[in-house]
């Protein structure tokens, strides 16, 4: 192809496709339209048509946690261009590698107010690693090459690329560049010796060490090197949010997730850690909880492959930037020299594992039965885990049936737990679904989400029924803004505002889920009773050929536990409501 | 009035070598702006290397660390370079235009300030003149004060320009390779 005559727009899906692009996500419109010409013609590049911009953006991005590649969508300008942008923001605040393509009037309307016309350049500044305007169609390889690049190096992230029209109708002669002129981007320094040697010997010296593994474990392709690091070490670990899944639940080492609906051994373990070990983790608010009293006698090692994250939050001791990988395992490799040198062994973790353990076994995670008869949501998100299994991938919307999903689904191998961690963006469960079952078309996807959040993405049903993508979509359907409704019990003196969904059982049922699902060309199926809940995640199962929609009526009432109100220290975790643990007798 | 834009106290001042692109001041002043780091000025200008353009920040560290906002700036990707310039081993200089109000009275006085801060007059009518100074903060703002009793009219500030004593260029390096 190198050295042939073609528009712009062929040259944009020819850089795709040489770019190693498989799947794009898109709808045309009126300013991307030379695009979606040649695209009907792509060999190898595989467009899918979603019902929404903002589907499409999630869809890339599910497709992007699943398979570690990067994730394309494709939009018009204008509205196009600025129903992406929530899902842009997502990928970016969660490192996901996404390459946005969009549209852009001709070159000579840009700044008079044309008519589907948006800077989208500017607006998507805050909020992507990098974009580029492209008015020039010669650039248009380079530039997607760049792109590319951008996303799925170093820590990723969101890339946007805005083309005008003159640039995709301009005939141009293609040529895949050789190199990448970004003489500003640097992204993968390695970890400095000196830094993984004095992390090993704090490591062996400490008495209550934990490391706090995050998101870059998954991104940093990093699950294994950590595994032998934790292992070799022997202390204990904790996952965040992002980073269930990215070592197994069932390891020994494992106290569960920390942060504000963390585990009281995971909570407690860092806060009181001599030493904590981050590793592609960044301390997020959610995480510490109260910043001056997170952790307060803990030294900390934070390595991260964006200097930038490291002493943002939490001023860190040794600060280490590299990749995940070549971090934890220089760090192994350190610690397993040392062991074998030293006369005796230097590590002394066995009290600390005795209280930890001891925490472990008086703290489980579990939920009290529900006082109206309606199924506790916490039985049935955990009964799709087990009865789906742990090959299975979960993908979930946000607010109480995320972090539900989070505590009760027991992840065992990496990349197959989904959600939006940082934005928190309600709706990304159904079309991330959708993505993640197109890269991973061998696997069961469930969707699990929420009445609220189904209600606003659910549109890419239809894209799943006539794309042939059978997700399944489990609705935990407690008829209400469920977190939002538990901060108003707790917090706003059970003053219910604006929170009722009218989704549930005995309600209106507007809209009703399984009617819905119909409508579209889904199996839908309900289930009201605990005895029901079994055979109906079965009957789920045993549909292939098409989504299937699960509408669980549960109990408005059922709130998430252990929970750690926001802005007040850790130590002042729950583990139901108005109990905390018992730390004089315990510790 | 304080004529002062920096407090030596809780300022630095970065030269920041950046591709010469379009849209990439906007990406430092927005970077400024999100993550609310405070900007006491800003001077963006050409090099001597037609590809690469230099912004002079002088920023307010009282809130943030200067290293947080440093690499900050050099995640993003048309950043090449960011050199901190201590006082001392800079030279700083900042241009300002400023209109006083002048009669037949008073012009004299004005133009003994004037010469007494080895600034110029590059504009003068019967009501006013145009004075030029170039300086570092202390010395403007000592000017100012001098000529407020007879009634600033305009001010006009370029913004702190640095460039480090010694023989040394911040730009002879392989910048674009």
């Amino acid at each position: 192809m190198t050295g042939q005559q073609m528009t712009g727009a062929q040259s944009l899906v020819e850089s795709l496709e040489h770019a190693g692009a498989e799947v794009v996500f898109g709808l045309p419109g009126g300013a991307i339209l030379p695009t979606y010409d040649p695209l009907m013609d792509a060999k190898k590049l595989r467009h899918i048509l979603v019902r929404h911009e903002q589907g499409a953006g999630h869809a890339a991005s599910g497709y992007a946690h699943a398979t570690g590649k990067v994730g394309v969508c494709l939009a018009t300008s204008g509205p196009g261009a600025t129903n992406l942008i929530t899902a842009i923001a997502d990928a970016q605040m969660d490192s996901i590698p996404m390459v946005a393509i969009t549209g852009q009037v001709g070159s000579t309307f840009i700044g008079t107010d044309a008519f589907q016309e948006a800077d989208i350049v500017g607006m998507t500044m805050p909020v992507t690693k990098h974009n580029f305007l492209v008015r020039d169609a010669a650039e248009i390889p380079s530039v997607i090459k760049q792109a590319f690049h951008i996303a799925s190096t170093g820590r990723p992230g969101a890339v946007l690329v805005d083309v005008t029209k003159d640039a995709q109708q301009a005939m141009t002669e293609f040529s895949w560049p050789e190199g990448l002129d970004l003489p500003g981007y640097r992204p993968a320094p390695s970890p400095h010796h000196k830094q993984i040697r004095e992390a090993a010997q704090m490591l062996l010296e400490a008495k209550r060490p934990v490391f706090l593994l995050g998101g870059g474990v998954l991104r940093g392709r990093a699950s294994q090197e950590v595994a032998e690091l934790v292992d070799v070490s022997g202390a204990p670990f904790v996952t965040t949010l992002m980073a269930r899944g990215a070592l197994p639940d069932s390891h020994p080492s494992h106290l569960g997730m920390p942060g504000m609906h963390g585990t009281v051994s995971a909570v407690s373990a860092l806060q009181r850690a001599d030493l904590i070990v981050a590793i592609g983790a960044r301390f997020d608010d959610r995480v510490t909880g109260r910043l001056d009293s997170f952790a307060p006698g803990a030294k900390i090692v934070h390595a991260d492959v964006d200097p930038a994250e490291i002493s943002k939050n939490i001023e860190a001791d040794v600060p280490i930037v590299g990749e995940a990988r070549e971090v934890a395992a220089s760090l192994a490799a350190e610690v397993r020299a040392r062991l074998a040198e030293a006369e005796s062994d230097p590590r002394d973790y066995e009290a600390w594992w005795s209280t930890l353990r001891m925490l472990r076994d008086t703290y489980p995670l579990g939920w009290t039965a529900t006082a109206d008869g309606h199924s506790a949501p916490q039985h049935v998100i955990s009964r799709i885990g087990e009865i789906s299994g742990p090959e299975s991938i979960f993908v979930a919307g946000v607010g109480q049936h995320q972090m539900w999903s989070s505590q009760f689904l027991r992840f065992e191998n990496p990349f197959t737990w989904i959600n939006s961690g940082g934005l928190g963006t309600m709706g990304y469960s159904v079309p991330a679904a959708m993505g993640a079952q197109v890269g991973q078309p061998g696997k069961t996807v469930w969707a699990i989400d929420g009445d609220g959040c189904f209600q606003m993405t659910n549109q890419e049903l239809a894209t799943c029924v006539i794309n042939n993508i059978p997700i399944k979509v489990a609705v935990i359907n407690n008829s209400s803004l469920g977190m939002v409704r538990q901060w108003q019990n707790l917090f706003y003196d059970k003053r219910y505002s604006n929170t009722d969904l009218n989704t549930g059982h005995g309600t209106v049922r507007v809209p009703d889920f399984v009617k819905l699902a119909d409508a579209y060309g889904c199996a839908g199926l309900r289930c009201e009773r605990d005895e029901d809940i079994d055979a109906t995640i079965e009957a789920a199962m045993e549909i292939d050929d098409r989504p299937v929609v699960v509408d669980f009526t549960v109990s408005a009432d059922a709130m998430v536990w252990p929970m750690v109100p926001a802005g007040v220290s850790n130590d002042e975790i729950q583990i139901a409501q108005g109990m905390s643990p018992e730390w004089e007798r315990d510790i | 009035m304080d004529h002062s834009t920096t407090n030596p106290e809780t300022t630095q001042t970065l030269s920041v070598l950046v591709e010469n692109k379009p849209g990439v001041l906007m990406r430092v002043s927005a970077l400024f702006a999100r993550r609310g780091y405070n900007i006491a000025s800003l001077a963006v200008g050409p090099t001597e290397h037609p590809e690469i353009s230099r912004i002079t920040v002088v920023v307010d560290v009282a809130e943030h660390p200067l290293e947080q906002i440093t690499k900050q700036l050099n995640k993003l990707v048309n950043v090449l370079k960011i050199v901190q310039l201590e006082p001392r081993q800079s030279v700083q200089r900042e241009l300002l235009l400023v209109k006083v109000r002048t009669d037949n009275t008073t012009r004299t006085s004005v133009l003994e300030i004037v010469q007494m801060f080895r600034a110029k007059v590059v504009d003068a009518s019967p009501d006013a003149v145009t004075i030029e100074a170039t300086g570092v903060d202390d010395k403007i703002t000592a000017m100012l004060s001098m000529l407020e009793p007879f009634g600033i009219r305009e001010i006009v500030k370029s913004g702190a320009v640095a460039i480090s004593r010694g023989g040394r260029s911040i730009t002879d390096r392989t910048l674009l390779s």
